[in-house]
């Protein structure tokens, strides 16, 4: 790409940044007229920490959407994982916060590296893969509960302190997805490992022959899916105080669609963490926002995808713009 | 006008008859699975194996079998659709409120076909006319809409009270065989003959090979995608019809997961997610194969869960075997 092209591209990207940043004001003056609660201290707090969870979602779903990949199986990895720990902090209800954390996030690596290993080793097409795998851990949920559900009074309020306590003024939730984003952008921005993603994603074959074990990298991104989805499942049943067999049931869309406002491209190699902030932050608003406008929970799914088609089309079409434009100023 | 003719040359497509490669075709190998099945089936059973149960069980499973020919083709042409599970929710959904609504029943069941035609055709128009995007996004944010519109419709309520003859398409019996299982063969019939007789179905195959190449040699491949995404949505309607009647009412949550296990009989039929390839008949031993199972695991009092594993499993494992067999056969040198 010559440099020319290469600052329209960007200048696209900044655009479609600022545009977000646009949006998400527009939206927020928009729901502020309607009710004037939304922006409370209270509602933006526990706007971002219901949004916590999918913010740390979305990037381990960016990463694997770089390698042009797709994780279907997040929210039967939650599921499972927040099941398991259940159930363990219910029979052990001394068990320590953090052990319990580590154990969710244990499971939720091995479900990625079971995936890992079909996509990067038997090259399975992801979304096969993952949509097999989502039946299986959906399936081993119910049979580990026997159908049960684990709730409120089983758990010990040092479980359930990992979500509603709080650390520097902030829930626990908020801080841990700020310490996972500070984590993910060193790592993607600043480590050999990280830009190697970037690179497998843009060109694959390039990536081979250039030396980076791509197959290995596709391996560590479904592992940090899972281990991120395993943290996710411990975080979100603390937060609900109960995990049932239908735990985050559909969530990866969600995920993904978030990740897809952000910026990231589906065809791999496209995506910064900057864009993934706002792409969350949008659709924590919508998820938090239709009550308080009056508009029916049954909704939000419809918006959602909507959102999702508009934004990678309207995507599309600016790219083409800017394609076209610049193969016009080429031409003599 | 200039004599353009170009000199005909016989090619012989027929390949040399030989016993080794008719025994060693994926499809013999479903059939065996089919037969263990069965056989595991009786041995849970002794009521099993009875021609009823050949002829009657399988309309507990037929009613997602419609969607399979199409996703064959969707998946030869090395895309996946995801919605169809949704489309099937809203189609159901529309037709039950527009009934209620005061709707005639026939032109109900008309309005079903309509609503999940049109969805395939947004997901075809979409897929063929914006390249760049993936199929992935479109059908998952697809799949999200169409639920989200049955949701938006019904919110969480169950519509139905349909009239009493509707039930005859998912209960009903001609000659002792059920409607459902007319309906299974005639519409088997009629995709074997599309995919394999017609030059449509030629034209499907080539462009799972190289849709660059059929494009340059004068197919209109938009309008291909386009043909077998709304197949896909109108089997979808086929398939809510059959669902809701046999239901005797529907819900927005209705078909969940359908996408998953008719991916998961296509695949297992043979037919390769690198698209180009498969045959009808595979795909036809894999319903029956998933279906028996599931109604084998009811038998021995396994719950829904086990099922969702086992199909999740079996889904992996066809992958897997697949990949085995097609490294297997590139090794050989071509003759």
């Amino acid at each position: 790409m010559n440099t020319g092209l290469k600052k329209r591209f960007g200048n696209a990207e900044r655009l479609r940044e600022l545009g977000l940043l646009l949006f998400i004001l527009v939206l927020g003056a928009a729901i502020q007229l309607r009710n004037p609660a939304f922006l409370r201290v209270s509602n933006l707090m526990s706007l971002f920490t219901n949004t916590s969870i999918l913010a740390i979602l979305a990037v381990g779903m960016m990463m694997v959407l770089l390698t042009r990949g797709i994780d279907l199986s997040i929210g039967a990895t939650i599921a499972f994982s927040g099941m398991v720990t259940a159930m363990t902090v219910a029979r052990f209800p001394q068990m320590h916060p953090a052990l319990a954390i580590a154990q969710g996030t244990a499971i939720g690596t091995v479900v990625g590296m079971v995936i890992g290993v079909l996509v990067a080793k038997f090259d399975v097409l992801p979304i096969i893969a993952t949509l097999g795998m989502m039946n299986i851990v959906r399936g081993m949920t119910f049979v580990v509960s026997g159908g049960r559900w684990v709730s409120s009074y089983q758990m010990p309020n040092s479980f359930k302190a990992i979500a509603t306590g709080r650390t520097f003024g902030l829930n626990n939730l908020i801080v841990i997805a700020i310490a996972v984003y500070i984590v993910a952008f060193y790592f993607m921005n600043h480590t050999r490992t990280g830009r190697r993603i970037y690179a497998v994603g843009s060109n694959p074959s390039a990536a081979e022959v250039s030396g980076i074990p791509r197959r290995r990298l596709i391996f560590l991104v479904y592992t940090i899916m899972g281990g991120l989805a395993g943290l996710a499942g411990v975080l979100w049943v603390a937060r609900f105080a109960s995990a049932q067999g239908d735990t985050a049931m559909g969530y990866e869309l969600q995920v993904i669609a978030a990740c897809i406002l952000g910026g990231v491209s589906i065809l791999g190699g496209v995506g910064k963490i900057s864009g993934l902030i706002l792409g969350t932050v949008l659709f924590g608003i919508l998820a938090n926002a239709l009550p308080l406008v009056d508009v029916s929970p049954f909704w939000q799914l419809g918006i959602q995808g909507a959102t999702v088609l508009v934004a990678v089309m309207a995507n599309a079409m600016v790219l083409r713009n800017t394609e076209r434009s610049a193969l016009r100023r080429r031409a003599v | 006008m200039e004599d353009t003719k170009a000199p005909e040359i016989a090619i012989s497509a027929q390949r040399q008859w030989s016993w080794k490669e008719f025994f060693f075709q994926w499809e013999w190998l479903l059939v065996v699975v089919l037969l263990m099945v069965i056989g595991v089936n009786t041995w849970l059973s002794p009521f099993f194996l009875s021609l009823d149960t050949f002829i009657r069980t399988p309309a507990t499973f037929l009613d997602k079998s419609f969607i399979v020919f199409p996703m064959m083709m969707v998946i030869i042409l090395g895309k996946i659709d995801v919605s169809v599970g949704s489309t099937v929710a809203l189609s159901a959904v529309v037709m039950a409120t527009s009934y209620n609504a005061g709707v005639p029943m026939p032109v109900a069941m008309l309005i079903c076909l309509l609503v999940g035609t049109t969805c395939g055709a947004i997901n075809g128009v979409l897929i063929a006319k914006f390249k760049e995007l993936s199929f992935v996004i479109v059908t998952i944010s697809t799949m999200m809409i169409y639920r989200g519109i049955a949701f938006i419709i019904l919110e969480n309520r169950a519509s139905g009270g349909f009239p009493g003859w509707y039930a005859f398409l998912g209960w009903g019996e001609v000659a002792g065989i059920p409607v459902m299982m007319l309906a299974f063969i005639a519409v088997a019939v009629i995709y074997g003959l599309l995919l394999h007789r017609t030059s449509f179905g030629r034209v499907v195959f080539g462009m799972g090979n190289n849709a660059t190449a059929c494009r340059y040699s004068g197919v209109d491949t938009d309008r291909v995608t386009m043909t077998v995404f709304t197949l896909a949505g109108l089997m979808a309607a086929i398939t809510a019809l059959f669902l809701t009647s046999r239901m005797g009412s529907t819900r927005p949550n209705v078909a969940m997961g359908y996408e998953l296990e008719v991916i998961a009989m296509v695949v297992l039929g043979g037919v390769s997610t690198n698209g180009g390839m498969g045959r009808i008949a595979g795909p036809i031993l894999a319903i029956f194969i998933v279906g028996f199972l599931s109604f084998g695991m009811g038998l021995a009092n396994l719950q829904a869960p086990v099922v969702l594993v086992v199909i999740g499993l079996l889904l992996i494992v066809s992958v897997l075997a697949l990949r085995v067999r097609f490294t297997v056969k590139k090794k050989k040198p071509v003759v």
